[in-house]
């Protein structure tokens, strides 16, 4: 069964293009990750699947309902956390799961007992009558998650959903995430720049970068593309140690950035020394050096050439964070 | 319906939470009401107007206050644009005109409010409503004062992008929209020029409706603002609605 069906889907804004041809598609009970830096074109495909946004052109099917054709199928078959908060703070926690039941045309019996056995589910039911305004951001989120399946949705978007969430808070919603995927069979599409999120529920994942899709596998499958190891070393000349690493016959791919040489090759514990012998006859410092098994740091680097925190404007982040507090 | 009494009621619950904002919207118009009404009283009159300047200006004044709040429960839907509420509302199986209604009736509902509490005040400083029909008059004028410009508020909003030109939008639009309306002078006898904004003035309209309701006299044939009323209000939820189907979140 195929939860998601996308088409050369392309969204171009003011002739910038957003989201650049893409097509791919994902199996119901499947959890799906875009990952991609910010601005890579996330958050346009999340809104053009639960039909916010038109595309410019090509065509997708979310739960077999076409978006441009069957819009209300489309959007009764979803759930959707956005990446901004959208609960009413002015109200409490039952009646923004309330206003969203009567929104979804739920009947008042299903909806009560819904409301409160989701509430249990994200541990929020003793907090049912505290308006939002009052809750922390984890607290919100848990809310906008169980709201979002009230409707008993088939898939479900979840939009960065840990940003800006402390790492105790973040793990507890990995947990409710996996559980609903498992328990309820939910198809699960979420977007994040948090390698290890992706790493961590993802079955599939698709690494987006400039509105294209530039690799969609497995963790493992994208992993074992780059193969064996990966030595990292930092160096103050740079430009030299990395020509220098080139020549070597056993290095598979060598890759400059920032201040540091990216080496992959198999059994890295061997030629770690003769690397710094190389760069000691040839009389290059090395500020430091590291062994690892590939990431999907590696994996997005070995794809654009860029690290995804390089990508990363953090001051949007903040903002973002900040706004959140202040409310 | 259901749906529209979901909005209806998202904004009940809103309104009767925020004391401040009761008590805050209903300053102004009191002090007009005091400082003009008592302080004009005893130099203008007004040649067959029993109750005096105060009388006059009561209609007016409540016209003020049902404008205010229902402008004001129509521009804030770019706060729930803002905040991101408003997201939650148009991505579930609802129509835009679904949306637009409710929060039209809601905005209508607490403005009309926020007019008989004017009008219960009234009371105390010398109104007598004289007739049951007489105060029905009136609130029905007063009920198509808060939809039409719950409506307009709605259309301005669903064009603005944020707050900033909030300020803009009541100096230049909501301030003459008031002061041009006879709520605080009789037409009869203006320059003619100022007599004909005065006419093109929706609010003057409705104004004199509530005028005829609570004094049982008016400038304007009763019948007449009526239909002027109802032909703006129905004209501006048709706007508002439009506008509101092209906004982008």
């Amino acid at each position: 069964m195929i939860a998601i069906q996308v088409e050369n889907l392309t969204k171009r804004f003011n002739g910038l293009i957003a989201v650049d041809n893409i097509s791919f598609s994902i199996n119901s009970g499947e959890v799906f990750g875009l990952l991609g830096p910010n601005g890579a074109g996330k958050t346009t495909i999340i809104a053009m699947l639960s039909t916010m946004l038109k595309p410019t052109s090509g065509s997708a099917s979310v739960n077999n309902f076409d978006i441009l054709k069957n819009e209300d199928d489309v959007r009764k078959s979803i759930g959707i956390v956005f990446q901004d908060q959208s609960l009413d703070e002015e109200l409490t926690a039952y009646e923004n799961m309330d206003f969203h039941g009567r929104l979804y045309r739920i009947p008042k019996k299903v909806r009560q007992k819904k409301i409160i056995e989701l509430l249990k589910l994200v541990e929020l039911e003793n907090k049912k009558n505290n308006l939002v305004k009052t809750f922390s951001g984890g607290m919100r989120r848990r809310l906008e998650i169980a709201r979002g399946l009230l409707h008993e949705p088939k898939v479900l978007f979840l939009d960065e959903p840990t940003l800006g969430l402390d790492p105790q808070t973040r793990n507890r919603l990995w947990e409710y995430i996996e559980k609903l995927n498992k328990e309820k069979g939910i198809t699960v599409i979420l977007t994040t720049h948090y390698m290890e999120e992706a790493d961590r529920l993802c079955d599939r994942m698709a690494i987006i970068d400039k509105g294209k899709i530039i690799a969609l596998d497995t963790s493992e499958k994208l992993k074992e593309e780059i193969g064996g190891d990966v030595i990292t070393i930092k160096s103050p000349e740079r430009d030299r140690l990395y020509s220098k690493i080139n020549t070597l016959s056993w290095v598979k791919h060598a890759e400059p950035h920032d201040n540091s040489v990216t080496i992959s090759l198999q059994n890295a514990e061997k030629h770690v020394d003769e690397i710094v012998n190389l760069a000691s006859g040839n009389g290059i410092a090395i500020d430091f050096i590291s062994i690892h098994k590939p990431t999907l740091e590696d994996v997005f680097l070995h794809y654009t050439g860029r690290t995804i925190r390089e990508e990363e404007s953090g001051t949007k982040d903040q903002m973002r964070m900040m706004r959140r507090m202040g409310r | 319906m259901d749906i529209v009494y979901t909005i209806w009621l998202r904004n009940m619950k809103r309104y009767l939470r925020s004391k401040s904002r009761i008590v805050g919207s209903l300053g102004m118009p009191v002090f007009f009401l005091l400082v003009l009404g008592f302080g004009l009283n005893s130099v203008v009159s007004l040649p067959g107007m029993g109750q005096g300047y105060i009388g006059f200006i009561i209609p007016g004044i409540i016209s003020m206050s049902v404008l205010f709040t229902s402008v004001f429960s129509g521009i804030q839907i770019i706060w729930d644009k803002q905040f991101g509420f408003l997201k939650e509302t148009l991505v579930a199986p609802v129509s835009r005109l679904e949306i637009m209604l409710g929060q039209t009736f809601g905005g209508a509902t607490t403005s009309v409010i926020q007019g008989i509490i004017i009008l219960v005040l009234s009371l105390f400083i010398g109104l007598n409503i004289t007739s049951i029909a007489g105060f029905l008059v009136a609130f029905v004028f007063m009920l198509l004062i808060g939809l039409s410009f719950t409506a307009f508020g709605i259309a301005i909003a669903s064009k603005m992008e944020d707050m900033h030109g909030f300020q803009l939008i009541m100096n230049f639009v909501i301030f003459p929209i008031f002061g041009l309306s006879g709520a605080l002078f009789p037409i009869d006898g203006l320059p003619s020029w100022l007599k004909s904004l005065t006419m093109l003035d929706p609010l003057t309209y409705g104004v004199e409706g509530i005028r005829y309701g609570l004094l049982g006299t008016s400038q304007i044939n009763p019948f007449f603002s009526f239909v002027v009323l109802t032909g703006f209000t129905v004209f501006m939820v048709v706007l508002g609605a439009y506008l509101f189907r092209k906004i982008n979140v």
